[in-house]
């Protein structure tokens, strides 16, 4: 079952910023992909345009997380093809562009390595490996304070809470200034103080119109900040719209529903991720 | 100092100084990447390569440096294909080192001795190997200390080393073979059996007392000259093997810094314990508060700057 989207829908719910011939800055056709000789996914079609936030829902073994890892490289896709700002995956070299927070239970690895020491790995790329300069260290400040960690810079990564860690992992991502933000399940097991951050960087990247796909388990307080909403099932593409209703985290206090609703979607997708 | 007037001593603590220093310098990487144990597989494949050097009357430091080189990329390539089943691989790999070195020793001609290799001998430097170990030692050091950036991120966090469109593969198996000829620059200082823990006991040693990477690396290496060097002194006027010396004083070290930093690591547990709690009820606050939730995410933030606050599940929401 695959719902394609209108392209009327773009425009109404993607930020003003962001146009509607705007040419995708992820595009993925028809997308297969298996782990360990299992089909994971089968047949995807995605895309996310500039200024978007787009959310990537399902149920755990959904192939959304499998997804997100086809997009940068660290699953081989079996079928299909994928394009990154217009360019064959293959072929894509622009890697400073993609900004991405891999799904972890911590940042630490067996050596102690600082906080600063983590985000600036985020600026390496094929282009620069060895020396970095002001401009790097600006960066790197700017993605520290957009998490609310510059004052832990000099501190031990290792000595820090989860939702902490999480943010590091953030900033290492936003360090590279990225014109798309790939983030793998940020939300799990995070602190009030991280999710506000989270949030925070959703908006700042929505208004420069940066790109972000957020991989979800559930909407939750994040809602009103994602434009769009793709539900895997099963390895395919079940919903693709408005955020889905009834997720449970509506009732939070302090969420306010501004996001425009498209009726058609709405309600033909009732516990998707059930 | 009287030590200094012979000539194997010289070239036995200036080789010694090589290796307290190249050690470390690549442990680090592969303390980092939770492969302590690499060394140790490097050196047992080296044997073999000690091994063919004594069978074909070569030099066995030259064939310890393309055995073990050529050992550590298969390693490499075994750990990057196969995440669950590599480690019998490497286990199978590291035993066929070891007795293919014996088996080829033992059928070399003449009195040939392995013992030096795998436990290292000081008068076993030779004028000729000097050379070729102050080569090694130069290029290991090139690599580990400039590369250290991209080597930094590639065993902090390897898949996302790999988004960020570094050559993963190629600075991984840098990596292997700069292990390689470290193994083999140590061999004749500490032997082959326990390079390994010059690579890894001064890493241990460097971080109960440091909190970054950089720190670490300048830290463990300091502390590798340091028992190499008074290790290989010591052995000039007592009568004992170098390798399990240099060994014996560097755990010796490890378990002094471990308690002397014990105390201190307990209060510091304490005062994470009392930023926790503080911590709690910041983000009870900000629950209840709902409008003001950027305003109570600063202040907690505020409060648990200063101190440490131990990844808890108090301050987690459940998945």
């Amino acid at each position: 079952m695959r719902v394609t989207r209108p392209d009327t829908a773009i425009a109404r719910t993607s930020a003003p910023t962001a146009q509607v011939d705007a040419a995708p800055v992820v595009r993925m056709t028809g997308g297969t992909a298996e782990l360990g000789g299992r089909p994971v996914l089968r047949g995807v079609d995605l895309k996310v345009f500039p200024g978007e936030v787009v959310a990537l829902l399902g149920a755990n073994g959904s192939g959304k997380s499998t997804a997100v890892r086809t997009l940068v490289g660290l699953v081989p896709l079996t079928g299909g093809r994928i394009e990154l700002f217009g360019t064959p995956h293959g072929r894509f070299k622009d890697w400073a562009r993609i900004g991405y927070v891999p799904q972890r239970t911590t940042a630490a690895a067996g050596v102690p390595a600082s906080v600063r020491e983590v985000v600036a790995s985020g600026r390496l790329d094929r282009r620069r490996m060895f020396r970095l300069g002001r401009a790097d260290r600006t960066a790197v400040d700017e993605a520290l304070a957009a998490v609310g960690m510059l004052d832990r810079a000099g501190d031990g990564i290792a000595h820090l809470s989860g939702g902490q860690q999480q943010r590091v992992l953030i900033a290492r991502a936003l360090a590279r200034r990225p014109d798309l933000l790939i983030m793998d399940e940020p939300m799990a097991g995070v602190d009030l103080a991280s999710q506000e951050v989270l949030a925070e960087t959703l908006r700042r990247q929505k208004q420069e119109g940066r790109a972000v796909l957020l991989v979800l388990h559930e909407l939750g307080p994040l809602e009103p900040l994602i434009d769009r909403a793709v539900v895997l099932r099963d390895g395919c593409v079940c919903h693709d719209g408005v955020p889905p209703e009834a997720l449970g985290q509506h009732a939070l206090p302090g969420h306010d529903h501004v996001h425009p609703h498209a009726d058609d979607h709405a309600h033909a997708t009732p516990g998707l991720l059930t | 100092m009287s030590l200094l007037q012979y000539d194997f001593m010289q070239r036995a603590l200036l080789a010694a100084l090589l290796v307290g220093m190249t050690a470390p310098a690549v442990g680090v990487y592969l303390v980092q990447r939770r492969q302590a144990f690499m060394g140790d597989g490097i050196g047992h494949i080296a044997l073999t390569g000690v091994g063919l050097g004594l069978l074909l009357d070569r030099s066995p430091v030259l064939l310890a440096v393309l055995t073990a080189a050529a050992g550590a990329v298969v390693i490499e390539l075994v750990r990057e294909h196969s995440k669950v089943s590599g480690d019998l691989a490497l286990s199978v790999m590291f035993y066929g080192g070891i007795a293919g070195g014996v088996m080829l020793a033992s059928q070399s001609e003449g009195n040939s001795n392995l013992d030096a290799y795998l436990f290292g001998q000081l008068t076993s430097v030779a004028p000729e190997d000097i050379q070729v170990i102050v080569i090694l030692a130069i290029a290991v050091l090139a690599v580990t200390i400039g590369l250290r950036r991209p080597l930094f991120t590639v065993c902090q966090d390897e898949e996302f080393a790999r988004v960020t469109g570094l050559p993963v593969r190629a600075l991984n198996l840098l990596i292997a073979v700069t292990a390689a000829v470290t193994v083999t620059v140590a061999m004749r200082v500490v032997g082959l059996l326990l390079v390994s823990a010059l690579m890894v006991v001064p890493v241990a040693i460097a971080q109960q007392l440091t909190r970054t990477f950089a720190v670490t690396m300048a830290t463990a290496i300091a502390v590798g000259v340091a028992v190499s060097v008074s290790g290989t002194t010591l052995t000039y006027y007592v009568d004992a093997p170098p390798g399990a010396t240099i060994v014996l004083i560097a755990i010796a070290l490890f378990v002094l810094v471990g308690l002397l930093t014990a105390p201190l690591n307990l209060r510091r547990a304490a005062r994470r314990a009392a930023a926790v709690s503080s911590a709690e009820v910041d983000v009870d606050v900000a629950a209840t508060v709902g409008a003001q939730r950027r305003d109570a995410s600063t202040g907690s933030s505020g409060t648990m700057s200063g101190t440490s606050p131990a990844p808890t599940a108090v301050e987690e929401e459940p998945r």
